[in-house]
């Protein structure tokens, strides 16, 4: 297994300990960033109220944001830097699980080609809030700005000269103010709206104990370090030391040793570079699911399921008698084999001497072929405790767990399991099944665990109806670090297996003695 | 895990969280200049001379144009590069070729570089040639400079004030 994933699950893991799986911050570091920005929609508000938009009146409105209105100024703006931070790491953290844990190509590189750019322009947000506290650093902010603007080919004249001098623009500064209001904010409303575009169910609302914490957190460090300006800016002064945020501003310093073109090269190279990430190399997917019409109810489920986006539904085309019918978009589907758990065609109690063909269906791994490995396995299978493993590809590797009496079955993901699966495997002699994939709140397909619970709680279509007897199924899900636990798990599933059966056949044998 | 337990190590993480953010937002201090440091920057906009001469138009030559075209002065747009040289105490600071902007190479120059400087008493001494047909300089400028700490010398270029002017 790669490494870096094996090393990142572990952390996840350690994470799991302290705030469970449903707060775990590395399960939901795109929506922390969301949470953040929500802080530093806030809190910007609230200093642009008090905020002095002329070049004249920056600094002194900052200086009395901080310390004129007692605790609150200070907090807010405070709370407005290190949200802004905090939605950095968060960002980077976001693009790094995704890149550890195989998330970011095949499908998905629409999504991570999106987020490259988000991040850019969170970053250019930032340097245009520095610039307009107008301190020293602000004007250093301007200065290697707009240096690295005079670099371009298309920029005529020179926008350094701005601010050198008593020629720097009040217009240029109330420009600054615009973008960093209006202009920027907008325009990354718009590329988050592009960035989860070919998701469905989009969570951009943190959970709600993470929320707490965080803010909690934020606030603490707010009173703690507030934050506070340089000195004002002064146009015939270079300051030789700044206390620089390096979350947004580490490109500057750069420029000590390179010039602004070869700066442009390295920051366009390395965006160049995470761009075509997902191609390097090209990730093998599946073939796309595919829709067999004439066992196509119309019914929507698998559309309601696909967590991409990948299912539309349209008018019947075949005649048929229903409204409906589902299309598969090949470009969108990441072959999860969700919508084949959704289908209640793919029901294995159909069709029981012949080919099963369910509605819509995975051609690499057909409904059928997973009913007959089962019925293979099922008679394969020695001893009074045979057991079905149904197990997700994605999240560990299930070899070890073969034995005279356990059978696995590796699915694309859990979420591709029909519940009547469950149900037919103990009507046809499985004495249990055992249910496993990728960690509670970390599906590698984003549902796949979700619908499996919400199938079996009765509150999902297809659900694992009542007459399939519970005591002899258990859900356990581990991750590639979690296989100890995993065999426990498994051992103890047994044992409690063979003392149904144990009991089973003491009940039986009573009434015969008796 | 105990719930206490648990709290704690949620704190412990925001805790570590929280201390990146801070630390990171204003640590390592960047050193922009050394001790005793100042800056020099060179900072103008200039229209060079232009490339070539204007040239009289022949009787000859202005009949064969258009009569709302009959300029008796034919002038090339190009204009001429800049070179400037700047000494501190007799030491090249920088040399440099400017070309004019413009598709046409018809539009002025925009010179801005900044030098970090010793602090203290200097000799500066500045020339620039903006005219191609002029062999040598065309601006000159010398003076003694002292140059404090973290001070911006700025060097600005008008041609109304005579040429180079130092801030």
């Amino acid at each position: 297994m790669n490494p870096i994933k094996y090393a990142y699950l572990a952390v996840e893991s350690w994470f799991n300990v302290a705030f469970g799986s449903e707060w775990n911050p590395l399960y939901n570091m795109g929506r922390l960033a969301f949470f953040f920005f929500w802080i530093v929609l806030i809190s910007g508000l609230y200093l642009f109220i008090f905020f002095d938009t002329s070049l004249s009146g920056a600094y002194a409105s900052v200086e009395a944001i901080t310390y004129e209105q007692k605790y609150f100024g200070g907090v807010m703006r405070s709370l407005h830097r290190y949200a802004s931070d905090a939605a950095v790491i968060t960002i980077i953290l976001h693009m790094f699980r995704e890149y550890a844990l195989g998330r970011y190509n095949g499908v998905r590189w629409f999504s991570w080609i999106s987020g490259v750019p988000t991040l850019w322009l969170v970053i250019t947000l930032g340097i245009t809030g520095y610039w307009l506290v107008w301190d020293e650093l602000g004007l250093y902010v301007a200065m290697l700005s707009s240096q690295l603007m005079d670099a371009l080919p298309f920029i005529p004249g020179s926008m350094s000269r701005n601010f050198v001098g008593s020629q720097v623009s009040d217009r240029f500064f109330s420009l600054m103010a615009f973008l960093h209001f209006m202009g920027q904010p907008l325009f990354l409303v718009f590329a988050l709206w592009i960035h989860v575009k070919r998701l469905s169910f989009v969570k951009a609302y943190a959970p709600k104990g993470l929320a707490i914490g965080s803010f909690i957190a934020l606030l603490a460090l707010s009173l703690a370090a507030p934050a506070v300006s340089h000195k004002a800016a002064d146009a015939s002064q270079v300051a030789a030391v700044l206390n620089i945020d390096w979350f947004y501003l580490n490109v500057y310093p750069l420029m000590d040793y390179f010039t602004a073109g070869q700066t442009w090269i390295m920051t366009l190279g390395v965006t160049f570079f995470l761009m075509i990430m997902p191609w390097l190399p090209p990730k093998k997917t599946g073939p796309a699911a595919e829709v067999h019409l004439d066992h196509c109810n119309g019914c929507e489920q698998c559309a309601e399921d696909c967590p991409f986006d990948a299912i539309s539904v349209q008018a019947r085309t075949d005649g048929a008698k229903f409204e409906h019918e589902v299309k598969v978009n090949p470009d969108l589907c990441a072959s999860c084999g969700i919508c084949v758990g959704s289908c209640p065609s793919s029901n294995p109690f159909r069709q029981k001497n012949e080919i099963l063909v369910t509605g819509i269906d995975m051609p690499n791994k057909p409904i059928n072929d997973i009913r007959d490995e089962v019925d293979n396995a099922i008679a394969k299978l020695m001893g009074n405790d045979k057991i079905i493993i149904m197990g997700c590809e994605n999240s560990l590797d299930f070899n070890s767990l073969e034995a005279q009496n356990l059978h696995v079955v590796s699915l694309f993901c859990i979420g591709m399991m029909p519940s009547t699966l469950v149900e037919y495997a103990l009507a046809h002699g499985a004495d249990g099944v055992f249910i496993t994939g990728c960690r509670t709140g970390d599906c590698f397909f984003r549902y796949g665990n979700e619908w499996v619970d919400e199938r079996f709680d009765g509150n999902r279509q297809p659900i694992l109806r009542k007459r399939a007897d519970r005591s002899r199924i258990k859900v356990f899900r581990a991750a590639a670090t979690d296989s100890k636990q995993l065999h426990k798990e498994l051992d103890e599933f047994q044992n409690h297996i063979k003392s149904l059966n144990e009991k089973g056949a003491a009940d039986e044998q009573e009434p015969a003695n008796a | 895990m105990h719930k206490l337990l648990k709290y704690g190590l949620q704190i412990f993480y925001y805790t570590l969280f929280m201390l990146v953010v801070w630390y990171f937002s204003i640590n390592p201090p960047y050193h922009q200049l050394e001790e005793n440091q100042g800056v020099i920057t060179l900072s103008f906009t200039h229209a060079t001379k232009l490339r070539e001469p204007c040239r009289k138009l022949s009787q000859d030559e202005l009949m064969k144009l258009a009569p709302n075209m009959r300029l008796t002065m034919d002038c090339k747009r190009e204009r001429s590069p800049l070179i400037l040289e700047l000494y501190l105490d007799d030491k090249l600071l920088t040399k440099t070729v400017l070309q004019p902007s413009g598709i046409h190479k018809d539009q002025g120059v925009s010179m801005f570089k900044s030098i970090k400087v010793k602090s203290g008493e200097h000799k500066l001494r500045i020339w620039m040639n903006d005219d191609i047909k002029v062999e040598g300089v065309t601006y000159k400028h010398e003076q003694s400079v002292n140059i404090k700490p973290e001070q911006l010398l700025l060097i600005d270029f008008d041609v109304a004030s005579g040429g180079f002017v130092i801030k």
